[in-house]
């Protein structure tokens, strides 16, 4: 039965990414600018343009060009840059790294943020601290990602300036690494002062991308301990004498938290969407830095690697999330 | 015991009145920003360049929030800007409304294939990044006001999408409308009559909160610089430039900042205070 389920569920994410395929070239297509009349110097004769033509395939009729894309796509050829002349994978996967790191330093931000909301509000219900704690949640909740990252460009770049709020690395540390997971392989190789540096760059930008994701934890969360605070078993805990916080932490936790993992599972793609800005505006050096660039010099081969690379690791999430939560929850396990 | 839930509640309809008061001022400051705006938005005037707001030292009367690197008026900047955070929020979360929430209506209501191909196309949807997929649209598009709201109908339906059609399925599986059927109402006129009735304040709630995104949006597609034209100003534009100069002129920053911070809260503080009155279980 799992297996069955588990098959569908890639079957549905393969039909999912051939969508993905269709409407990214689909859009390149439409491009109105000529990205090759903008490669040639000035004077270059009809049978140049015709050569550059062909070496892209731009000659041959839109279906073709489709599968000679997609076959080549599938095979990991994303196609040469316009404005480097380098291979879009290369220029591509050289960014990813950059761009996880942040992502995943901001979802644990959001995860240890949001956790101690829903657990201080638990612990304090019906005070006026819930309260408050609720009022700024709401805040936190309606206010995205990009104007968070502006107030604390203000807050800890001008007023207060203790954080670097401009790249991934100080230029004169910049390391020589085998990866390009500076973070993970500065800790390998006991580099502690570029560790230390690499997360005071990274600290703004992933807080920026954790506050919403935080108040959205913080909110299901609490929702869910405080359910489970009413249940029987809970109470049989408290009777035996436990104290609020042990009852809170070792016994409502665990049958509240299944909720919230779905939700950050899903949640997590929509973080991941957000450092395309975020990046931008922490002059970050990660992928979605790169797209814009990329839009800006209409590099239209970079652009399609970037949407592609996006776009699958949001499916795979999303394909991690769903087996995850067929594995955790007892109720589809046995179904 | 005091009630936690209650300062929630108490101040819910002080920030409902906040809300509606910012919106309402800048609807009033956009309308009627050729009257009201001291300065003409574009004017540029070295010698007037990075004046720092009124209660400061160096300030010149007329400038009340300074003026950015090329000497433009920075309060005049926003109430224009406003006009265009305002037109974008206006038509293209209502067109995003009216597509999102039709397709969401026949892929709940009529199931089959129609939903089958509205829903795939929303699950392929979910795999771009909103943002990424607007900035590239806009770079194919070309900028302008019409790219922007295109861009944003076309990342941003499938959100009326997703929750219409789920509330259509539960409606339609209610006892009132196999009643309207049995008293032979047709298919289309059970789903305007009875089923569109029932969702429209789920839709008048997601609208308050698009307008807000949509304000986002353009901000953010005019951060770099592809929204409308450069010279209009607008919102995201001024904060781009504010970013550069922020050392020398944090004011250039911090306006436009703060107009951006209470339009989209008030848009989404107003779409919670909506969706509480409509939600009777809340009640």
């Amino acid at each position: 039965m799992f297996l069955r389920r588990l098959l569908t569920r890639i079957a549905t994410t393969l039909v999912t990414l051939l969508g993905v395929a269709v409407i990214v070239f689909a859009v390149i297509r439409i491009v109105p600018g000529d990205p090759v009349a903008m490669m040639l110097p000035p004077g270059a004769t009809e049978a140049d343009i015709a050569r550059l033509n062909a070496f892209y395939g731009l000659d041959k009729s839109i279906p073709e060009q489709f599968f000679i894309w997609l076959g080549g796509v599938v095979q990991g050829d994303f196609g040469t840059s316009i404005t480097t002349r380098q291979p879009v994978l290369g220029l591509v996967l050289s960014r990813l790294p950059a761009t996880l790191e942040l992502s995943v330093m901001a979802l644990v931000i959001a995860v240890v943020l949001g956790g101690l909301v829903a657990l201080t509000g638990t612990r304090l219900r019906y005070t006026r601290t819930e309260g408050a704690l609720d009022v700024a949640n709401g805040m936190a909740l309606s206010v995205p990602d990009f104007l968070w990252g502006l107030v604390l460009i203000l807050l800890f770049g001008v007023l207060w300036p203790v954080f670097t709020i401009s790249g991934r690395v100080s230029p004169n540390l910049v390391p020589e690494f085998a990866t390009s997971f500076f973070l993970f392989e500065s800790v390998l190789r006991l580099r502690f002062d570029l560790w230390l540096d690499l997360v005071q760059h990274m600290l703004m930008p992933a807080l920026a991308l954790a506050i919403p994701l935080a108040a959205i934890i913080g909110q299901l969360l609490k929702q869910s301990l405080k359910e489970t605070m009413h249940l029987d078993y809970v109470t049989l805990a408290r009777t035996k004498g436990y104290s609020e916080n042990h009852v809170i932490l070792r016994e409502a936790l665990r049958n509240a938290v299944l909720p919230t993992l779905t939700l950050i599972g899903v949640q997590f793609t929509f973080l991941i969407g957000g450092t395309v800005i975020i990046e931008r505006l922490f002059s970050y050096e990660g992928l979605g830095n790169m797209a814009i660039d990329a839009v800006i010099n209409r590099d239209l081969p970079l652009i399609q690697g970037i949407v592609l690379l996006f776009a699958l690791l949001f499916t795979l999430v999303n394909l991690a999330v769903d087996l995850l939560y067929a594995v955790l929850n007892p109720r589809l396990r046995h179904a | 015991m005091l009630d936690g839930r209650s300062l929630v509640k108490r101040t819910a309809g002080l920030r409902l009145w906040l809300s509606a008061g910012w919106l309402t001022a800048l609807v009033i400051g956009a309308v009627f920003a050729p009257w009201i705006a001291p300065q003409d938005p574009l004017m540029q005037d070295l010698f007037t360049s990075r004046l720092p707001p009124f209660w400061m030292d160096g300030a010149e009367p007329g400038y009340w929030l300074g003026t950015d690197s090329l000497g433009r008026d920075v309060l005049s900047r926003i109430l224009y800007g406003g006009r265009v955070a305002l037109i974008v929020a206006l038509i293209a979360g209502t067109a995003t409304a009216l597509i999102g929430a039709t397709l969401g209506l026949i892929a709940g209501y009529y199931r089959g294939w129609a939903d089958m191909v509205i829903s795939r196309l929303v699950d392929i949807w979910m795999a771009f990044p909103p943002v990424l997929f607007a900035i590239l649209l806009i770079a194919v598009m070309g900028t302008g006001l019409t790219s922007v709201v295109v861009a944003i109908i076309v990342i941003d339906w499938t959100r009326f999408a997703r929750v219409v059609r789920a509330e259509a399925m539960a409606q339609g599986a209610m006892d009132y409308v196999a009643s309207a059927q049995i008293a032979g109402r047709g298919r289309m006129s059970t789903l305007l009559t009875e089923i569109l009735p029932n969702v429209l304040s789920t839709i008048t709630v997601l609208l308050t909160l698009e307008m807000g995104i949509a304000v986002i949006v353009e901000a953010i597609l005019s951060f770099v610089n592809l929204s409308v034209s450069t010279d209009d100003p607008t919102w995201g534009g001024m904060i781009a430039e504010g970013r550069l100069s922020i050392h020398q002129a944090w004011w250039v920053l911090v306006f436009p900042l703060i107009a951006l911070f209470l339009t989209v809260l008030s848009f989404s503080q107003l779409g919670e205070g909506l969706k509480d009155r409509f939600d009777p279980v809340l009640n």
